[in-house]
């Protein structure tokens, strides 16, 4: 199992797990996200090739409405 | 300043008849025919906010960018099917943040999330109770956002020392506020406003405060080259009709500036009717 942070909130998966796999397993499939991995920006191109580690921080962000 | 820049719009107006050139917006080299920029917060459903956009013409609508709601169905409606990004140039913004690096991770995570889309609004907050913008920060925050290649839209005071810094620092437009977000206060210091827009070589956008049709038409009076609001239309009863008053609003505000108005006095004793040919005499 890995622990994952995700939006501040912790959430265990059986790993190994890249970053499509988890954004398939939390159902944003086909959904726009930006994804950020301790800090960094994931760009949608490397989702298949970021594996997640136990204990990563991400931030799953989308656009909403605002002024 | 003023005066020149006055002259050379003016110039520009008088030279074909009236109307027929196009005094359009430009934006990091982009043109815009809508001088009104509108947020997409605020309102009851994404229904009226796609209706009271449409209404008010804008072609920039600034979105923020928030924490996705895990576990929530993926096929619930979405703010990009109301207001599509292929109709709309989106302004992404960096609402809530109070810290330069938190505004810049917000804009790195937007430019992803909008494929590659680099215009942005900054604005780094001071003060959860007045969201007065915090200078020292949004200063600095620019000054990276501008050397990684975002063409920065800059929420400030209506400070004109710090609007030229920003504008010197690179930022593609300056937007002081008008008063406080989301206060309707209209505009407080027309006078600083002034010296910022003689002062700067790019576009200088009220932003926030407005509260109603008129503080629109006296920002666009006073030289503005745009607005930009949200809580006056998605705060009135009608959200829809004020966006179509803000329209005509800014559009009657930027005609009035071209035109030039007449000097004010305190009286004149010259009639607007002729003085001769009076019955009787």
């Amino acid at each position: 199992m890995i622990e994952l942070s995700i939006n501040g909130k912790q959430q265990q998966f059986t790993g190994p797990l890249t970053v499509t796999q988890l954004v398939y397993q939390l159902a944003l499939v086909g959904k726009r996200v930006a994804i950020e991995r301790n800090g960094e920006i994931v760009p949608r191109s490397q989702f298949d090739q970021t594996p997640l580690c136990h204990g990563d921080q991400l931030e799953i962000v989308v656009a909403v409405g605002g002024g | 300043m003023v005066t020149s820049l006055k002259s050379s719009l003016l110039s520009a107006a008088a030279k074909p008849t009236h109307l027929d050139f196009m005094d359009n917006l430009i934006i990091a080299g982009k043109t815009y025919s809508s001088r009104l920029l509108v947020g997409t917060g605020k309102y009851q459903d994404f229904d009226q906010t796609r209706r009271a956009i449409e209404a008010s013409g804008a072609e920039i609508v600034t979105v923020a960018i928030r924490r996705t709601n895990i576990g929530q169905n993926a096929g619930e409606p979405s703010l990009l099917d109301a207001v599509p990004p292929s109709r709309y140039t989106y302004l992404p913004n960096t609402a809530g943040c109070y810290s330069a690096d938190d505004a810049i991770r917000t804009l790195r995570l937007a430019r992803e999330l909008l494929d590659g889309h680099d215009l942005v609004k900054l604005e780094v907050l001071g003060d959860p109770q007045t969201l007065y913008p915090n200078v020292v920060e949004t200063l600095k925050a620019a000054d990276i956002l501008v050397k990684e290649g975002f063409k920065v839209m800059v929420y400030t005071s209506d400070d004109p020392i710090i609007a030229k810094q920003l504008e010197e620092i690179g930022c593609v437009a300056v937007m002081p506020l008008a008063s406080l977000i989301g206060s309707g206060m209209g505009i407080l210091n027309p006078w600083n406003l002034q010296i910022i827009i003689e002062n700067a070589k790019v576009p200088v956008i009220v932003d926030a405060g407005v509260g109603t049709a008129s503080d629109a038409a006296i920002a666009m009076e006073l030289g503005c080259s745009g607005v930009l609001m949200n809580t006056a239309i998605a705060g009135a009863r009608d959200p829809i009709l004020m966006a179509s008053a803000m329209k005509k609003a800014v559009e009657a505000g930027r005609e009035a500036f071209l035109a030039g108005r007449m000097a004010k006095k305190l009286y004149s004793a010259s009639p607007s009717s002729p003085t001769t040919g009076l019955i009787g005499k």
